[in-house]
């Protein structure tokens, strides 16, 4: 089976923070404890929806060192493919789901004089865990929160509350917004940045930071990527020797797993990697997704990230 | 000429580049005798107008055209060991946006990327172009006394003596190579010296 190792788990906690985000607790089936984890990592929940399964990647967000419970916040997209409707709707305490081991692709530098955090949205959540672990450590951080409102603004309070002087929040609907000139420029040597939220956050804050003269080691990002829905589209799988349908509102990987045929995977994000494929034959285009091929593999038409990525076309022939 | 093509060799042994000039707010250059030739060469005088020459001529000439490059700051420092308290206290004040160059021998640039390291810069985002001398710094693994600018292999230790295989394993946190007693199995049974490269 691919994937990082499974967990079962009973959900203890459901709690609505405001009209788009709820947090989960989720606590072993089994007693004992969790594994402990690093900050910025997340686990990979798996969503029984009749005979779909989905696979989603969460943020952890409690403290890593807690392994009597993990706790992550899910933000609901009514536009998306309906795994965080799912959450919202489906899950309810008592519940037995699966979730993952917790993996980390967006952990801190602790060769950091200073770790300087930006956030959107529910971006915030990695570093929730993040903090905790830098507080243990009497660690040098400070945090940039943007939300859209103060309704909208996830654990706000909690932050400013624990750490008034590390914490700055701007919300969108009184146009306040980060000055990110000015706070990158005067940073002590040794600072390393990190950002969670929408792609434009992303690139905005590694574009300005690399222009600055900002090292690329220096500079941490994950975007919470989740598969869009699209075109239905069929594949050939050569190795399997299956012809797939992908749904409109599944994941090429997904189709792939419920065809039964164990595909790689970590993220399911487009961040790590694990999942890249060999294409083998195509007569269409790609809706390349991912942030882990470069341009020209891309352009090449040779792979594919299925755990995002799309097809929309007459043939896709894999290597799977 | 002063760039020496180094044969191909273990993963352990640092290799260097070609300085360029890269995007910063301010710039730190160090550079040891014909390390000034690389400092030349990617000179410009918008990047000098942001850049700070830490420079050990060590019995060369080229300080006067680097003074003549006009930095905005120029220190000419006799030897490391003089001009690393220097070196500790720009980086100290430094920001985000500052990169750092070094140029020249082997054991000026691992020192000076040790204490860039040491103030927070990754290593990898340390420039680094190899001029002049091909003599290194090596650790006695047995006494772990320093002798810098060994030109032949094996070499005598100049802290405990022993006759010293120079190796290819490299340590950045010393910024030195590890010399190993060649003749310990059979003392006095010494190859004859020859160059690091030869
Ligand atoms: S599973 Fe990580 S990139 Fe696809």
């Amino acid at each position: 089976m691919s994937g990082a190792e499974k967990i079962a788990v009973r959900v203890t906690e459901v709690s609505p923070l405001n009209e788009l985000v709820t947090r989960f607790k989720f606590e072993p089936v089994a007693g004992g404890l969790l594994p402990t984890f690093s900050g910025g990592a997340h686990t990979v929940v798996e969503m029984r929806d009749g005979d779909i399964t989905r696979m989603n990647p969460y943020s952890l967000m409690s403290d890593p060192f807690d392994q009597t419970a993990y706790t992550i916040s899910v933000r609901r997209d009514d536009e998306g493919r309906g795994g965080s409707l799912f959450m919202h709707k489906n899950i309810s305490v008592g519940d037995e789901i699966t979730i993952s081991n917790p993996v980390n692709l967006f952990s801190l530098d602790l060769r950091a004089k200073k770790h300087l955090m930006i956030a959107g949205g529910i971006g915030i959540t990695p570093f929730l865990a993040q903090i905790k672990q830098l507080d243990r450590a009497h660690g040098n951080w400070e945090l940039h929160y943007s939300c859209r409102s103060e309704a909208l603004g996830s654990y706000v309070d909690y932050l400013t509350n624990t750490h008034p002087n590390d914490v700055e929040v701007y919300y969108d609907d009184q146009k306040q917004a980060i000055d990110l000139e000015n706070l990158l420029d005067g940073q002590p040597l040794g600072t390393h940045i990190y950002v969670c939220g929408p792609k434009g956050m992303i690139d905005w804050v590694r574009g300005k930071a690399t222009e600055l003269g900002w090292p690329r080691e220096a500079i941490h990002y994950e975007e919470f990527l989740a598969p869009q829905p699209g075109k239905p589209f069929e594949v050939k799988l050569a190795v399997s020797n299956k012809v797939i349908q992908v749904g409109e509102r599944e994941s090429l990987l997904e189709a792939i797993e419920r065809a039964g045929v164990d595909a790689p995977y970590l993220c399911r994000g487009g961040a790590c990697g694990m999942c890249e494929t060999s294409v083998i034959d195509y007569s269409g285009n790609f809706i390349h997704r991912d942030h882990w091929l470069e341009e020209d593999e891309h352009a090449s038409g040779k792979k594919i990230m299925p755990c995002v990525s799309r097809f929309e076309g007459k043939t896709l022939v894999l290597d799977r | 000429m002063s760039k020496f093509e180094f044969p191909p060799s273990i993963r352990s042994r640092p290799v260097y580049g070609t300085l360029e000039a890269r995007p910063g707010k301010t710039h730190l250059m160090i550079a040891d005798a014909e390390g000034a030739e690389a400092i030349l060469a990617v000179a410009t005088p918008d990047l000098m107008a942001a850049t700070h020459i830490i420079y050990i001529p060590k019995g060369t000439d080229y300080a006067d055209k680097l003074r003549a490059l006009k930095p905005a700051q120029f220190y000419e420092g006799p030897t490391y060991a003089a001009s690393v308290t220097r070196i500790q206290r720009v980086l100290q004040d430094a920001q985000m946006g500052l990169q750092v160059y070094l140029a020249g021998t082997e054991g000026l640039m691992g020192q000076a990327q040790n204490e860039a390291m040491k103030a927070g810069i990754p290593h990898t985002a340390i420039q680094t172009e190899h001029r002049g001398s091909i003599a290194r710094r090596m650790q006695c693994v047995h006494c772990k006394g320093i002798t810098e600018d060994v030109e032949t292999d094996p070499f005598v230790c100049s802290h405990c003596g022993l006759n010293l295989f120079v190796r290819d394993h490299y340590s950045r946190r010393l910024a030195a190579y590890q010399g190993v007693c060649i003749d310990a199995e059979d003392p006095g049974n010494v190859p004859p010296q020859k160059g690091i490269y030869e």
